[in-house]
């Protein structure tokens, strides 16, 4: 089988399966990085949005073969390291927050929130409340309004 | 109440002169264990005379907690040498943040904090019989005294091992943040001293708990014990467990609904598709296991199998509407004196977590392990044992933390699925469902017909009925069996459980006459399910859209006419702070409009105000694969639970319970077409997402008025969705009288049924943003 060289959390990593595989199933069940979730496996639920060059990616669309040796993925395993402190401040605005239920949409939700919040810095301006309703990523336990708390709060601190 | 029972000897200690004292006992073991039973049955009320207020005699809590007495076992407080404290509690954590109210409780009563409190779900434990089963909002309920007695056994130890150690009386002590300490500035660890507090014998102690007046721990906001292992990826659910060999497992599903697999055309062709490892038929199903998900989902889609009828075959939403029709029971003769009728449809409803359903199995000849999240361990093990032929005692049964539940987890589906498979591969399997398969082959809320009939003659209200009609809700998970066991010593007579579940869970809180309400169910051919609050958001719905329509009859404000018929005090008090807090009445532009609902159960109450927007601006938002409609635009949500152990996490449910009341009015709904579902994924059910949601929401959290936990984690959805249906009904000037309201447009393209699950995309990167 092929083998295929990117960069996940900072590190340089090479794997051996068929191009076609998505990266979602490289990470989980290759690589065993798990906190990018399954909800749908069509692009729709969002629970596994991790980042691709610092921007919102779903790697349950994207075959391991589209990636380049130098792109860079992030999963929110690997969000601490892009900033000094223990935890993202998006991480840190959702422990005050209080926002997880039972946590399994949250990885994905915190990743959504944080390439937002990038967007829309880079737009030069502030989030919202029509940004915060474009976030797509479902929460079946319903934390929304804690969502949009956490990023509002978070915004100011990245 | 569950501590009625466990009075014991008046006798002074330290913590209080002529307390309540409770049976505890020390366990035999090299560090300290402490342990408690539940307490005794309370009694049942009223000698068999059947009364048309049942609740407030009995109601499914107590009966819960009474089935779970005499069989209950122990459960254990350990004090580990490192100075934390673990315990293992016998329900599913699914998101509803038991794990952090038990550990508040035992950090209360132990004085230690929070965070030195592990609290991990136990494995499957047989002895404990109905008293492992997690529902009816019944877990703070029935464990509320226990998992505290325990705990106090342990914290007695403790004192007495120092209190030896340092030569002191137990008074001399103190016992603050887990450290012992003693006149002369002497001090020690629970940690150091569990060895010396541990029991050389079991035996049995009798404790006092710490007075409510004393309490710092409960009652105060804390947040979730997992809540750094949910932000940064570390919690694992079941899918994220290493078990040495579990290759991901998928099933290739009948095009209906439980439709059986047939013969596999193409069985050798993908047994050699790559990756694959093992292909086989099942009794749901043609099973896959291979390397990765991936390669699951292209062989899964390229079996071509020959399917038999399943158990709705040709049926529709409109045939299974006949057929509640015709199940329902006569509604007696019409009123003489006026009366406000109506007739409630409600659509079925997918009752899918994120977290698919999903289990591992390791089936070896002699024995089985199985890891899954499940709400009801004791029966899956059961189950699964005579599936595959051995004794209940060589099947082990781990229970995990669940991504959600609502009710689905009481199935044990996927377990019973993973063990088939395992034992025909002779390897272990870690299975997951599609999102497909959840939705076209899960557990359903079940569509039903609510007919209400209320009389009144002037200013009085003389008798309120209510028949609904169902398809049949699967109670076969265990409460079931727990109600069936205790049919027969409540004061309801001998019906069957359904009847009886219905009658425990659905209260009458206004004073309208004589009452009467009936559950017919119909049809057993879908799989449903209880979904969290079972029967009460539609009873509730179709109840309090009637009483608006009442109100309105008679010339009466709508929160007013409520609060002058409702008999309880706690109700009513919660249904003024949603008035005063929502600003009942203020004026709003045209096209939108409050909506104030209330109901009572799990010995709580709850109101919800909503202000709702069904401007055709708002209404007609375009959204991508999505339903826009009219928008909840600000909630109030007032809770009283008698006493509530974590403020934080109770918000936290009711905030949940309000987006489940938005989405089963307004948005979320499965169409049954020709014997199967029409969504397959959630570009198709419309759960409430960030466009729905409500931009401005408050939870108010009412004093304690009992001193005692009533339940909270499903109770907030049948005021939610009546609100919301109540708003939209004034805003728009009619009455809605079928769910979800936008249930006859078709928001979107059906997927195919055959192969079952969709291809996976490869356009994500441009998507990228």
């Amino acid at each position: 089988m092929p083998k295929h060289t990117f960069r996940l959390n900072g590190e340089e990593v090479t794997v051996d399966v068929r191009d076609d595989e998505r990266l979602l199933w490289v990470l989980r069940d290759v690589l065993g990085v798990t906190g990018p979730k399954y909800g749908c496996g069509i692009n729709v639920c969002k629970a596994c949005t991790s980042h691709l060059n610092g921007r919102a990616v779903n790697p349950c669309a994207v075959p391991v073969g589209a990636l380049r040796p130098t792109d860079e993925i992030t999963t929110i395993e690997g969000l601490a390291d892009t900033v000094d402190g223990e935890l993202h401040p998006m991480q840190e605005a959702w422990l005050e927050q209080d926002v997880a239920q039972c946590g399994y949409c949250q990885p994905g939700q915190i990743m959504a929130a944080v390439a937002l919040v990038r967007r829309v810095a880079e737009e030069g301006r502030e989030v919202t409340e029509d940004d915060l309703d474009g976030i797509r990523n479902i929460c079946r336990c319903g934390t929304y309004p804690r969502i949009r708390e956490a990023i509002k709060s978070a915004a100011g601190k990245m | 109440m569950p501590s009625d029972g466990m009075a014991k000897t008046p006798e002074s200690d330290a913590r209080g002169p002529g307390r309540r004292r409770f049976l505890g006992y020390v366990l035999a073991a090299p560090t300290l264990v402490a342990a408690a039973e539940m307490s005794s049955a309370p009694r049942a009320a009223a000698d068999g005379i059947p009364s048309p207020e049942i609740t407030e005699l009995v109601d499914l809590n107590d009966v819960m907690t009474a089935a779970a007495l005499p069989t209950s076992g122990l459960i254990t407080v350990e004090v580990n040498e490192d100075g934390t404290v673990s315990f293992a509690l016998p329900r599913a954590e699914v998101g509803q943040g038991i794990t952090t109210s038990t550990a508040m409780l035992i950090a209360e009563e132990m004085d230690v904090p929070v965070e030195r409190v592990r609290v991990t779900l136990a494995d499957a434990r047989p002895e404990l019989l109905f008293n492992q089963l997690t529902g009816g909002s019944n877990t703070t309920f029935s464990t509320y005294t226990p998992v505290r007695v325990a705990a106090a056994v342990a914290r007695q130890r403790l004192l007495a091992a120092a209190a030896d150690q340092f030569e002191v009386t137990t008074g001399e002590l103190t016992l603050k943040a887990g450290v012992v300490s003693a006149p002369g500035g002497r001090s020690a660890g629970i940690g150091e001293l569990s060895g010396k507090a541990a029991g050389s014998t079991s035996e049995r102690v009798s404790v006092s708990l710490k007075p409510r007046d004393q309490f710092r721990v409960i009652g105060r906001p804390h947040t979730r014990v997992d809540a750094l292992e949910a932000v940064t990826g570390r919690k694992q659910f079941t899918m994220d467990l290493d078990v040495p060999g579990a290759l991901p497992t998928m099933v290739c599903r009948p095009p209906t609904i439980n439709g059986r697999p047939g013969t596999v055309n193409n069985l050798d062709e993908v047994r050699a598709m790559p990756g694959v490892t093992d292909v086989v038929v099942i009794s749901t199903g043609v099973a896959v296991r291979a390397d990765t998900f991936g390669r699951c989902i292209d062989a899964v889609r390229a079996l071509r199998v020959s399917w038999k009828p399943g158990t709705a075959e040709g049926k529709s939403d409109a045939s299974v509407l006949k057929e509640l029709r015709a199940a329902e029971p006569s509604m007696g003769l019409p009123s003489l004196t006026p009366s406000v009728e109506g007739s409630f449809i409600f659509h079925f409803r997918s009752n899918s977590a994120l977290e698919p359903n999903c289990a591992i199995a390791d089936v070896r000849p002699d024995r089985a392990e199985i890891w899954s999240s499940l709400k009801s361990p004791i029966v899956a093990q059961e189950t699964i044992a005579v599936k595959l032929g051995l004794p209940v005692s060589a099947v082990k049964v781990h229970v995990t933390e669940g991504g959600g539940s609502f009710g689905r987890k009481l199935f044990f589906d996927a377990a019973l699925e993973a063990a088939e498979v395992s034992k025909k591969t002779g390897k272990p399997v870690k299975l997951m469902w599609h999102r497909a398969d959840d939705s076209r082959q899960g557990r359903t809320h079940p569509m039903a017909i609510s007919r209400v009939r209320v009389s009144y003659a002037g200013d009085t209200v003389l008798g309120y009925k209510q028949r609904h009609t169902s398809v049949s809700t699967d109670l076969g998970h265990g409460l079931g069996e727990l109600l069936t066991a205790m049919a027969a010593k409540l004061p309801v007579g001998d019906i069957g459980f359904s009847e009886t579940f219905f009658q425990l869970s659905q209260s009458m809180p206004y004073d309208f006459g004589a009452n009467s309400r009936l559950l017919a169910e119909t049809d057993k051919g879908f799989n449903t399910g209880s979904m969290r609050n079972v029967y009460s958001p539609d009873v509730v719905c179709a109840r309090e859209l009637i009483v608006d329509r009442l109100a309105a009859k008679l010339g009466k404000d709508p929160y007013e006419f409520r609060r002058r018929f409702l008999r309880d005090d706690r109700a009513r008090a919660v249904l003024d702070k949603a008035a005063e807090a929502g600003e009942w009445g203020r004026t709003l532009p045209d096209g939108m409009a409050q909506g104030i609902a209330l109901h009572t159960e799990y010995h709580s109450a709850n109101a919800v105000l909503v202000e709702i927007d069904c401007r055709p601006e708002t209404v007609n938002r375009r959204v991508r694969d999505g339903v826009a409609g009219p928008r909840v635009t600000k909630a109030v949500v007032v809770v009283d639970v008698g006493l509530t152990v974590n403020p934080r996490g109770l918000e936290a449910q009711m905030m949940g319970c309000l987006m489940d009341g938005i989405a089963q009015t307004l948005t979320s709904s499965l169409h049954l077409r020709d014997g199967h579902f029409l969504e397959a994924s959630w570009d198709n059910y419309f759960y409430t997402r960030q466009w729905n949601a409500p931009l401005e929401m408050k939870v108010i959290v009412m004093p304690d008025t009992t001193g005692k936990p009533g339940g909270a984690g499903e109770l907030g959805v049948a005021a939610s969705m009546a609100a919301v249906a109540c708003a939209y009904g004034r805003a728009t000037g009619t009455m809605p009288t079928t769910f979800p309201i936008n249930h006859d447009i078709l928001s979107f393209g059906p997927k195919p049924t055959v192969p079952p699950i969709p291809a996976s995309p490869a356009d994500g990167l441009d998507h990228v943003r």
